[in-house]
């Protein structure tokens, strides 16, 4: 093979792409925090009774599931702002986008999780006389989040994968390093290979980490629920 | 002053009416024991009576006074009467004495520290001070009984509902919760009992109620409805439970 | 302001074209994620280490990396080692269909695994070969358990197709992208390619929860 590696271009713009990662970051961690708060209140308005409540919260949830991220990404990016009349950077269509996508994904698994507590749990909590909304956040969700977490976790994974569209709409994330330290050095091959690495590394550890705390679950009695 | 009266009580889920028309004056002090088949609607009784279940017509009136739908009603009416379960029902995210301050903490918004002295009080009247640390996971049956009367009793009810409290028992250990609900018998409490334990609520019941089809079918003194039924089926129903030693 | 949706109908030979493009990559990586990944997951049950590591090494990686980075790096990074350009379209698929691999292989895997180890002695001790007990006692088995699974794999390869424009193939978010541009009507251009995705998908989602719903009875 003729090729001669040279991964100096990639070192000494090592910063650029350390930039990059931490954007990744950013991005991930505030959807996954916008998700889950909103994810819960699309659940409950799901398994509310009130018709009101439950049928747009499964519209948003079905719309968010069943269209591509990269659709939603480029709507709320390019669309969004034109029918409500602010700017929009990259950074904040990219929270909207994912934050309301993970909610959905939440929802589902704060739905099977809630739906999961047995029967007798609501009639312990409200024969002493607790209201819904006590026997929810005492006895409920304690013990349904608990059965979530490795749901969570996979869904966290996912989310920091699908962050990577971000690049498309010119948001400095790692991937969008990436293709400008590739351009500037003619080194396509060992930037993308790098950054490849670079992702394979943090999503594997997160992996790992997730499936470790599974494991301690299983051990501890929890169920899993997906 | 009639503590609890219940007239034309009738249920249903989907097509099948599992009660149809009870009328029930339960005044204080008085421990009735609820006898009948599977399926002849005892649990659903109890059940509609702190409405777990909500009955589909007739009222139920604590001191005289109708209990109207209401979510603030109901629970002010559940404070009043507490509930005992087959299956235990305890939170398993909390340890026994958690269990048993979590009505007067959330409820009843009582401080911490006073929650759990009467919390430990309860443990001690039900035999389980030691475990008052321990999990329920690490509690046999008979103790998570023990546990879950426990928390019902912290509320300080006027009515207790016991909703066959030994059936999901292992035998040797329905005798320590026997035990506890004799005693609380002998303390003058009102309560209703469903069980299958015929020799017990011979012993400790001042009348006993026999439910057939969603109706009560024979009523009376223990001595009455289980040594000298007048109705046939409910000496069908004792002669299929003749184990039973009075 | 106002909706104006005939800007994107005149273009329909466009969207068209992009559709008839999203259909063709999306089964060139359903065929090519699905029997590859059958492939990978009964590597991950050879018993020999040869079979079996560079099994688990593929499906660690692709399943660890995301899926844009790979389409990318077979589209700027792998050509640098190459004598001959590599497609948009080859491009893409080639990075859709090793992901889908990745994860479909854990699907083959964990359905058979599911399947009970009495079927396995049964269908020796009638005298079969590993690979004919596989072939005509787990599988068939293995398979009914999988199939939500499966399609929901499917569903997850056609959202991601859109990738693909990532690099400029023409599928169906390329063309609207493109009607959006020469007619400065995102908006209508944008909802009209979700809401073809939708109308593609909800269906196959519908049918997935069917499935699921069967299957959950039938255990």
């Amino acid at each position: 093979m003729s090729y001669r590696w040279d991964f100096t271009p990639v070192v000494t713009n090592a910063p650029l792409l350390a930039e990059g990662l931490v954007n990744t970051l950013k991005v991930t961690g505030v959807s996954l925090a916008c998700g889950l708060v909103l994810g819960l209140a699309l659940a409950l308005m799901r398994l509310s009774r009130h018709r009101l409540a439950s049928w747009p919260a499964g519209f948003v949830i079905e719309v968010f599931r069943t269209t591509p991220p990269l659709v939603q990404l480029f709507w709320f990016f390019f669309a969004l702002p034109l029918i409500v009349g602010v700017e929009m950077t990259p950074f904040l269509a990219a929270c909207v986008t994912f934050s309301i996508q993970s909610a959905a994904f939440f929802a589902e698994v704060f739905r099977a999780g809630i739906q999961s507590i047995e029967r007798g749990q609501w009639d312990a909590a409200r024969a002493i006389g607790m209201t819904h909304g006590q026997a929810l956040q005492r006895i409920i969700l304690p013990q349904a989040v608990k059965r979530m977490i490795p749901a969570f976790m996979e869904r966290a994974i996912e989310l920091m994968k699908t962050t990577t569209l971000v690049a498309t709409i010119a948001y400095a994330d790692l991937l969008f390093a990436a293709n400008e330290v590739s351009q500037k050095s003619f080194r396509p091959l060992e930037t993308y290979t790098v950054v490849a690495l670079i992702y394979f590394f943090v999503i594997f550890l997160a992996s790992q980490f997730a499936r470790l705390l599974e494991l301690r679950l299983a051990r501890s009695g929890e169920s899993t629920v997906h | 002053m009639t503590l609890l009266r219940v007239v034309g009580l009738t249920k249903k889920f989907g097509p099948h009416a599992v009660l149809r028309g009870i009328d029930l004056d339960v005044q204080p002090g008085e421990r009735l024991a609820i006898l009948g088949a599977s399926g002849s609607g005892k649990s659903t009784l109890l059940r509609c009576l702190n409405f777990m279940e909500m009955p589909d017509s007739g009222t139920v009136m604590l001191d005289d006074k109708v209990v109207g739908r209401r979510e603030s009603e109901l629970v002010r009416v559940r404070q009043r009467i507490g509930m005992v379960f087959q299956q235990f029902n305890l939170f398993p995210h909390m340890t026994a004495i958690g269990n048993v301050m979590e009505g007067l903490r959330t409820v009843r918004r009582f401080p911490k520290a006073e929650a759990r002295a009467r919390a430990g009080k309860e443990l001690a009247r039900v035999g389980l001070a030691d475990k008052a640390e321990t999990y329920p996971a690490h509690l046999s049956g008979g103790q998570k009984q023990r546990v879950a009367i426990a928390r019902a009793l912290a509320m300080d009810p006027e009515l207790l509902l016991f909703d066959e409290p030994t059936s999901a028992l292992d035998p040797e250990l329905v005798g320590e919760v026997l035990n506890v609900i004799r005693a609380l018998a002998e303390e003058g409490r009102t309560m209703l009992l469903v069980t299958h334990e015929l020799g017990f609520a011979y012993h400790v019941a001042t009348r006993v109620i026999f439910l057939a089809d969603g109706t009560i079918h024979e009523q009376g003194t223990p001595d009455e409805v289980l040594k000298h039924p007048t109705k046939e089926r409910t000496r069908a129903f004792l002669a299929r439970h003749k184990e039973f030693s009075l | 302001m106002r909706w104006d949706f005939a800007s994107v109908f005149t273009n329909t030979d466009a969207l068209l074209v992009g559709a008839i493009g999203t259909l063709h990559i999306f089964v060139i990586c359903l065929v090519l994620g699905l029997s590859l990944g059958l492939v990978v997951g009964l590597g991950r049950y050879a018993r020999t280490p040869w079979f079996r590591w560079p099994a688990t090494a593929f499906v660690e990686f692709f399943r660890n990396t995301p899926v844009l980075v790979q389409i990318l790096w077979f589209y700027f990074a792998l050509p640098m080692l190459l004598p001959f350009e590599i497609s948009p379209l080859a491009a893409a698929s080639l990075g859709i269909s090793l992901n889908s691999a990745a994860f479909s292989a854990e699907i083959y895997r964990g359905g058979i695994q599911s399947i009970e180890p009495g079927q396995w002695d049964g269908a020796r001790a009638l005298g079969m070969s590993w690979g004919q007990a596989m072939r005509r006692i787990i599988l068939p088995q293995a398979l009914k358990r999988m199939t939500p699974a499966l399609t929901n794999r499917a569903i997850e390869i056609f959202k991601m197709s859109t990738l693909a424009s990532a690099v400029a193939y023409v599928e169906l978010l390329q063309q609207g992208k493109l009607i959006a541009s020469l007619n400065y009507n995102p908006i209508e251009a944008y909802t009209t390619v979700a809401v073809i995705f939708f109308v593609f998908l909800w269906p196959m989602v519908q049918f997935t929860y069917l499935l699921e719903r069967r299957l959950r009875r039938s255990e």
